[in-house]
C-alpha cells in the first residue's frame, strides 16, 4: 500500500499520544493509496491489547463506504515490540482481505511501520504475509 | 425470514451480497441457516470448539444481543441482524 508521509506521521503521532497504551484505528483509501486516517478509541486502554469499540467501528466503516473509499487497513501500535503480528494479532484477525498495519515504537527514535495480510483460518505458517508499505 | 446485514469482510463468503434474507426464529437459528448455505462463514466466525468466537459481535436492530438473550434472542420478519467481527489484537 502507498502511505502519504503526512498520514504516516499521523500514525506515529497517534501511537505516541496514546502511550503507554496501544492505539488503534482504520485507514481508508482508493486503489491501494491511503487517503485518510481514522483514529479510534482503544476500549481496552491497555499496553498489550486493542479493541475498537464496535459502534465506532461500524460508524467508521460506513463513513469509508459512503466516501467511496475502501477500508485499506486496520492499524494499531506495538509499544515495546517489533512491528510484526503477535499471536493475539493472528488469533483475532477476522479481516483477511484488509491489511493489518502495525506501528512499532520499540525504538522511539525510529518508529517502524509495517503491514500484513493476516488470516486466522489459515495454517500458522501461511497465516501472515507481509505487504510492502511505500511512504510517498 | 429476517434480514441479515453482511459486513464487507464477510461478503466474499456469501457470494458478494450485502444482505441475506434468512429463515430462523432466533439469532442462533439464523446463524445456523447461514452456515448451512455458506460454510465459509462458519469457518470465519466459529472456534475450533464450535462456539461463536467471543470477538464476534451480533446486533438485532442495533441492540447488542449480549444485552438481550444472546443466541436465543428472537428475530422476526422485520428484524435486521448485523454480524460484526471485532477489530482487535495487540502485542499480547
Amino acid at each position: 500500500m502507498k502511505l502519504p508521509k503526512a498520514l504516516a506521521d499521523d500514525l506515529v503521532a497517534h501511537a505516541t499520544e496514546d502511550l503507554p497504551n496501544e492505539c488503534c484505528g482504520m485507514i481508508g483509501g482508493r486503489d491501494g493509496v491511503a487517503e485518510r486516517v481514522y483514529r479510534a478509541v482503544n476500549t481496552e486502554g491497555s499496553p498489550f491489547m486493542y479493541v475498537i469499540d464496535p459502534r465506532e467501528q461500524m460508524r467508521i466503516m460506513d463513513d469509508i463506504d459512503d466516501a467511496g473509499m475502501d477500508l485499506l487497513a486496520v492499524y494499531h501500535s506495538h509499544t515495546r515490540s517489533a512491528a510484526y503480528p503477535s499471536r493475539t494479532d493472528v488469533e483475532l484477525a477476522f479481516f483477511p482481505k484488509t491489511l493489518y498495519l502495525i506501528v512499532s515504537l520499540a525504538d522511539r527514535s525510529a518508529p517502524e511501520i509495517r503491514a500484513f495480510q493476516i488470516s486466522r483460518t489459515l495454517p500458522p505458517e501461511e497465516a501472515v504475509r507481509e505487504e510492502p508499505v511505500e511512504i510517498v | 425470514m429476517s434480514t441479515v446485514r453482511i459486513p464487507p469482510v464477510l461478503r466474499p463468503a456469501v457470494g458478494g451480497v450485502r444482505e441475506l434474507t434468512v429463515d430462523g426464529g432466533t439469532v442462533g437459528e439464523v446463524l445456523e441457516a447461514i452456515y448451512a448455505e455458506h460454510p465459509a462463514v462458519r469457518q470465519q466466525l466459529v472456534t475450533e470448539e464450535g462456539e461463536l468466537h467471543r470477538f464476534v459481535n451480533l446486533y438485532v436492530n442495533d441492540e447488542d444481543v449480549r444485552m438481550l438473550e444472546w443466541l436465543d434472542t428472537p428475530v422476526g420478519e422485520r428484524d435486521t441482524v448485523l454480524i460484526l467481527p471485532a477489530m482487535a489484537g495487540g502485542a499480547g
